[in-house]
């Protein structure tokens, strides 16, 4: 009887309760106020060890997002390769395929984008080129994609360990290919391909250097929203997403669903790759991926699989990252400062999910207990 | 034969700081939080260890190798357990995905480690300035005696302290998780949460712990790279994939901390095996270095198809569990 009692008095301090649902503006308040909580505490962290004051550090944050015309296009173009990745992601992400390849299929995307610009950029017109280049560099990442669903779809092979594993295979891939692609031999670097001719580069649209990056990847992004919301593909791998055992029941075919949504979702990236190289650095190197093929993960993520919450999210994180690039020059930190903020950021927004989610209130039946 | 021996001591060499990733990422992984931060954390751990020599070996007025190796292993200990308990805190207590927050502990710890990296080459005065070379002799230091004994001494007893730990954590982990209640109690956690729970086990708790300290021992990879194989100095990125080797090395093993330890010599082995094998160009160096994760994909392709029920990852990897989820 004792020990009954002990057990009851025994409450919690707290009570988590599942939100049934949660208002629009309530939810961004919870993730704007994440937000302002992670920027307060990275510039404390800032402060401290550079030793001036918040809000210039803040300032340097803005101007080296936005300061000029130029970092602004920078911010721009590498929002837009963040946001075609997380797109990408997406659709494998609501079906519950942990997709962590990202990163080695936009890496194959870019090389197979990269060989054609090396083999063809000479001999070819822009337009059949540009063609070609785009079409190899779907494939690739295609390829990268779908190898590890069929063994998913098939024998149950974890995805997120296969997945991973691929990006370091693509990594050496492509260092294997630099060795005969460097130019000057023996710099262990491709430089800017075809600088003379830029034959296989994406060229200006309405005058906007990177008119045609924006062009695609918006359109990417609509298209998959519409594909996620309005097709009968989309509800398919909600479905999956939620219950395999479901699916089978009504009787979507689990195998081809898994195999088809990573075809797509592998294509995009490799997209992405063709975009990176032919649109923006027109040079290939292991770090043509640059990380981003994790980072879009986190993105994709916090939108909650929305394209539309991804350019925002997207925007955010490149505006800080770039900012605390120039906030590492202004103070003569290096450069690595910028994930450590990146990482702070991450962390609060990952963390603020759950308030959104759950309610906690004071256990009240605590005090009874007494 | 001369040149074999130097093989085999590099590749246990290259091993070490994997096979403290790996088990410390097999006893998080059978907690059934799959903690892709490691690489992070592993930079973390390193780092950590090589600033708590370099602020020791500078203030102190005539330091002491014993006590630098004292302070940086704590300082690493406890740095990479704050990365194991921050992982924790996001994933069980808050419910977050476990894979974002794991990557996003990756790139944070990454950027700690060259952040303070490259911040204390500058305060030593440059590029590989740092030099913690009475710290590092500690951990350096060998068996006496047994270590002169051609060919086994060399092969066996030319290590410093770590490498040992290291096999010697695996091993009781291997008998912890194997023969004792509290192991066992920790696997259904990672099996089947809902219903250690149901039979009174405090999951968080066990998530918690596991997290925490399989961090820490992860951490002690990162301390190792820097202490022993580079004798006590860094170079930003130095520690390259290793982290995800470790990640990899888990699966080869089956998720058994045993399997680890040979495990992580054939991983040391091959991560050198291009600069060995004589008739190499540079190009296909490239491919052998792809090896270890090719070998990786393989294993898991083949245990995922051969569907033995004791060499599966644990059921409710990467998933977090909510009482009232249910």
């Amino acid at each position: 009887m004792l020990k009954q009692n002990e057990i009851t008095v025994k409450e919690p301090l707290f009570r988590v309760i599942k939100r049934s649902n949660i208002s629009m503006p309530k939810a961004w308040f919870i993730r704007i106020a994440a937000a302002a909580l992670s920027l307060i505490v990275c510039a404390f962290v800032v402060m401290s060890i550079t030793g001036d004051n918040p809000l210039s550090v803040y300032l340097g944050i803005v101007d080296g997002a936005i300061g000029s015309k130029r970092r602004i296009w920078v911010t721009v173009r590498e929002t837009l390769v963040l946001l075609i990745i997380a797109v990408g992601l997406a659709p494998a992400f609501r079906m519950r395929f942990w997709n962590i390849g990202a990163e080695g299929q936009v890496l194959m995307g870019g090389a197979a984008a990269a060989a054609i610009m090396i083999y063809f950029g000479q001999s070819l017109p822009n337009g059949i080129l540009l063609i070609i280049i785009f079409t190899a560099s779907i494939l690739a990442g295609l390829i990268w994609g779908l190898l590890p669903a069929v063994f998913k779809a098939y024998f149950d092979t974890n995805e997120t360990l296969f997945t991973l594993m691929l990006n370091y295979v693509a990594m050496q891939i492509v260092t294997f290919c630099i060795v005969f692609w460097e130019k000057p031999a023996g710099s262990n670097t491709v430089g800017i391909i075809n600088a003379a001719n830029r034959g296989g580069w994406l060229p200006s649209l309405f005058g906007i250097d990177y008119g045609w990056n924006i062009v695609l990847v918006l359109a990417m992004t609509i298209g998959m929203y519409i594909y996620m919301r309005y097709t009968k593909h989309g509800y398919e791998i909600a479905v999956v997403g939620e219950s395999q055992n479901t699916a089978k029941y009504v009787g979507i075919n689990v195998k081809k669903v898994i195999i088809r949504t990573m075809m797509i979702s592998g294509a995009i990236c490799g997209l992405a790759g063709a975009i990176i190289v032919s649109g923006a650095s027109h040079t290939i190197s292991t770090s043509t991926g640059g990380g981003r093929g994790f980072t879009a993960i986190i993105v994709a993520w916090m939108a909650k699989f929305n394209p539309f919450a991804m350019i925002l999210v997207s925007g955010f994180l490149v505006f800080m990252q770039q900012g605390a690039i120039q906030i590492a020059s202004q103070y003569g930190l290096n450069e690595n400062a910028s994930d450590i903020i990146t990482g702070i950021i991450l962390f609060f927004l990952i963390g603020c999910e759950f308030f959104i989610t759950y309610k906690v209130e004071l256990n009240r039946n605590r005090k009874e207990a007494h | 034969m001369e040149l074999l021996l130097t093989f085999l001591q590099k590749a246990i060499g290259q091993g070490i700081s994997i096979l403290f990733g790996a088990s410390g990422e097999i006893i998080t992984e059978k907690s059934g939080n799959l903690n892709l931060g490691i690489p992070g954390i592993m930079y973390m751990g390193g780092i950590s260890g090589l600033m708590a020599a370099f602020f020791y070996e500078k203030y102190a007025e005539v330091p002491h190798p014993f006590m630098g190796l004292l302070i940086s292993f704590a300082a690493t200990l406890i740095v990479s357990a704050l990365g194991g308990l921050l992982f924790s805190l996001l994933t069980v207590t808050l419910h977050a995905n476990q894979n974002v927050v794991g990557l996003a502990l990756t790139t944070f710890g990454v950027g700690f480690g060259n952040f303070f990296g490259g911040s204390i080459s500058k305060l030593a005065g440059g590029v590989g300035q740092i030099s913690v070379a009475t710290t590092a002799s500690a951990y350096r230091t060998s068996i006496p005696g047994l270590s002169e004994i051609p060919v086994i001494g060399p092969l066996f007893f030319s290590y410093g302290f770590l490498t040992y730990l290291s096999i010697i954590v695996a091993l009781s982990m291997g008998y912890f998780l194997a023969n004792t209640r509290k192991g066992l109690n920790l696997r259904s956690v990672g099996e089947d949460p809902a219903t250690a729970d149901a039979a009174g086990i405090n999951v968080s708790r066990y998530k918690y712990l596991a997290t925490t300290v399989g961090a820490a021992i992860a951490g002690l990879g990162g301390l190792y790279f820097v202490m022993e194989y580079l004798g006590g100095t860094w170079t930003n990125n130095g520690f390259g994939d290793r982290g995800w080797l470790a990640i990899a090395l888990v699966i080869l093993a089956l998720w058994k901390p045993i399997n680890a330890i040979w495990g992580s010599f054939l991983f040391g082995g091959l991560f050198i095996l291009y600069i060995y094998t004589p008739g190499l160009t540079r190009a296909t160096q490239e491919l052998f270095k792809m090896l270890p994760y090719v070998v990786t994909i393989i294993v898991l392709v083949v245990t995922s198809v051969r569907h033995k029920q004791e060499n599966q990852p644990p059921g409710h990897l990467g998933q977090s569990y909510f009482r009232e989820d249910r």
